[in-house]
């Protein structure tokens, strides 16, 4: 058997280290996930653990078994937020301290939704509007308009699985209180899937203008700044664009991860590079959202990271 | 009296009004559980309901959708609920014979209609809830002045387009423009000039 060693924090930073570890898998036969040291998580960590365990089924053959901590806060924490529903069908099991079943954490926008048809969008859109109301308003101090803003956003990202990637995907969203970073609460949204990522939906296109050029840094620039699309259709490309521009007008940070590449848009306050190449090669599309509370709405440092 | 006899003579030339209220066209075309406008596929299912409503008419029409009940309204849905449905009139689409008027445009329609229309150069005429209409999308200054003469008159009279409403050399080009593109209304037989709002009210029951 395999065995897959996970990092102990599962995080938007920690992406490179977990995809890393997967790529590492070689050949056929049963993997283990070893994850018992796993001491943090978010949405993206959670998400980014889900394709990993479908990339090793599709290229072993066979669903990787997973083992949580035995103990401690993370698998209750998990199965929250639906983990271990989304997982069923992708890892044989899932070992560990037996979840607890209860209400949802009270800073959960989003547990864990797949995005597979347009109605899975709609759905999550109408799901969102009571909590993020609630999160937006009370927690990020958001004026009221920010829901709406949120929502377009949200809609847009999912919809970008259903029209790009050509695979299922999934969301999450919750808060943190950052105390130590940034003195404030932050809103972190996760979106991945396993689908054919910027440079593979770009490839037909723009590859051959690009020559040598081409890679997957290349292939999220032009996404990202320029606004390509495999699409001829003028209307297309500018959802990106539109994100882009309300996530900077909250002070947030945008991030794309495809392929080997991360290309960011990023404030004062987050030091991730604005583009990256070289990173460990992983399918599809992972975006990260951060979304800070206003800063009159920042608290003393407590309790958090 | 002369009011009435002008709407006999645009019934003669039989406009209709072609009232869409974009929820309940969502509901139909797509899904009755869905209250908001997003997605791409769903912009283009509306989209393509109200042209084929419009190809159905017998006569030339002008479109009122109507947003006011639409909650959410996304970049991909206004691209194609609104830029695209633009493009199609303005290509001559369903026959060549239709206008539209975007109705119940509130705030946060605002943002994702300015983008779509700035990402394809186009303009629309939108009302808000308060009834006033405005131009919106990238337009030459002296064409935006021209089509804000037209919206303030309502109609002008045919005799009086070249005295009252061209001031510049230029301004017969500019409004040839704004009719090709849909923005204002020209009376086939009078040669009247009228804004989308003016015949709106005219065409209301």
């Amino acid at each position: 058997m395999n065995v897959v060693e996970i990092p102990p924090s599962l995080d938007y930073r920690s992406l490179d280290r977990l995809f890393q570890v997967a790529g590492s898998v070689d050949g056929d036969g049963k993997v283990l996930l070893d994850a018992r040291h796993l001491r943090w998580v978010d949405p993206m960590g959670m998400i980014g653990l889900l394709g990993v365990g479908q990339n090793l089924r599709d290229r072993t053959g066979e669903a990787p078994i997973l083992h949580l901590p035995d103990g401690g806060d993370v698998p209750g924490y998990m199965a929250r937020m639906g983990f271990h529903e989304r997982g069923e069908g992708i890892f044989a099991s899932i070992q560990g301290a037996a979840p607890r079943r209860g209400a949802r954490p009270s800073d959960v926008l989003l547990e864990i939704t797949t995005i597979s048809e347009n109605r899975h969008v709609h759905e999550l859109v109408e799901r969102v509007q009571n909590r993020a109301g609630i999160i937006l308003s009370r927690t990020l101090k958001y004026p009221p308009s920010a829901v709406v803003q949120f929502s377009v956003i949200l809609s847009e990202v999912c919809g970008n699985i259903l029209e790009h990637a050509e695979a299922p995907g999934w969301v999450a969203a919750q808060t943190y209180q950052w105390s130590k970073r940034l003195g404030r609460q932050v809103l972190v949204v996760a979106v991945g899937d396993l689908g054919r990522g910027f440079r593979g939906s770009l490839t037909p296109e723009y590859a051959g203008r690009y020559g040598d050029r081409w890679s997957d840094a290349t292939a999220l620039e032009a996404a990202f700044i320029h606004g390509l699309t495999r699409f001829p259709d003028q209307g297309r490309g500018h959802g990106i664009q539109q994100m882009r521009k309300q996530v900077r007008r909250w002070d947030g940070v945008m991030a794309v991860r495809s392929g080997a590449a991360r290309i960011a848009d990023v404030p004062d306050w987050e030091d991730l590079p604005p583009l990256e190449d070289g990173l460990p090669p992983f399918p599809g599309a992972w975006i990260t959202l951060l979304l800070p509370a206003a800063p009159e709405a920042g608290r003393p440092a407590e309790a958090g990271r | 009296m002369t009011e009435a006899r002008d709407r006999a003579q645009l019934d003669a030339f039989r406009v209709d009004a072609h009232a869409v209220d974009v929820r309940d066209l969502m509901a139909r075309t797509v899904a009755d559980l869905y209250s908001h406008l997003v997605t791409r596929p769903t912009g283009r299912a509306v989209r393509l309901a109200i042209e084929s409503q419009l190809e159905e008419l017998e006569r030339p029409a002008l479109s009122l959708v109507d947003f006011s009940s639409v909650a959410i309204l996304d970049y991909s849905c206004a691209d194609e609920v609104v830029a695209k449905l633009l493009l199609v009139l303005r290509s001559g689409g369903v026959g060549g014979r239709a206008w539209v008027l975007f109705r119940g445009i509130r705030e946060f329609h605002r943002d994702p209609i300015e983008a779509v229309l700035e990402r394809h150069r186009i303009q629309a005429v939108l009302q808000g809830e308060g009834g006033g209409s405005e131009l919106m999308g990238p337009a030459d200054p002296r064409d935006r002045s021209l089509w804000s003469r037209v919206e303030a008159a309502g109609r002008v009279e045919a005799s009086r387009v070249p005295g009252s409403l061209l001031e510049a050399p230029d301004d017969e080009e500019r409004l040839r423009r704004l009719l090709d593109h849909r923005l204002v209304f020209r009376h086939p037989h009078k040669g009247d000039i009228l804004a989308l709002s003016a015949l709106s009210r005219e065409l209301a029951p």
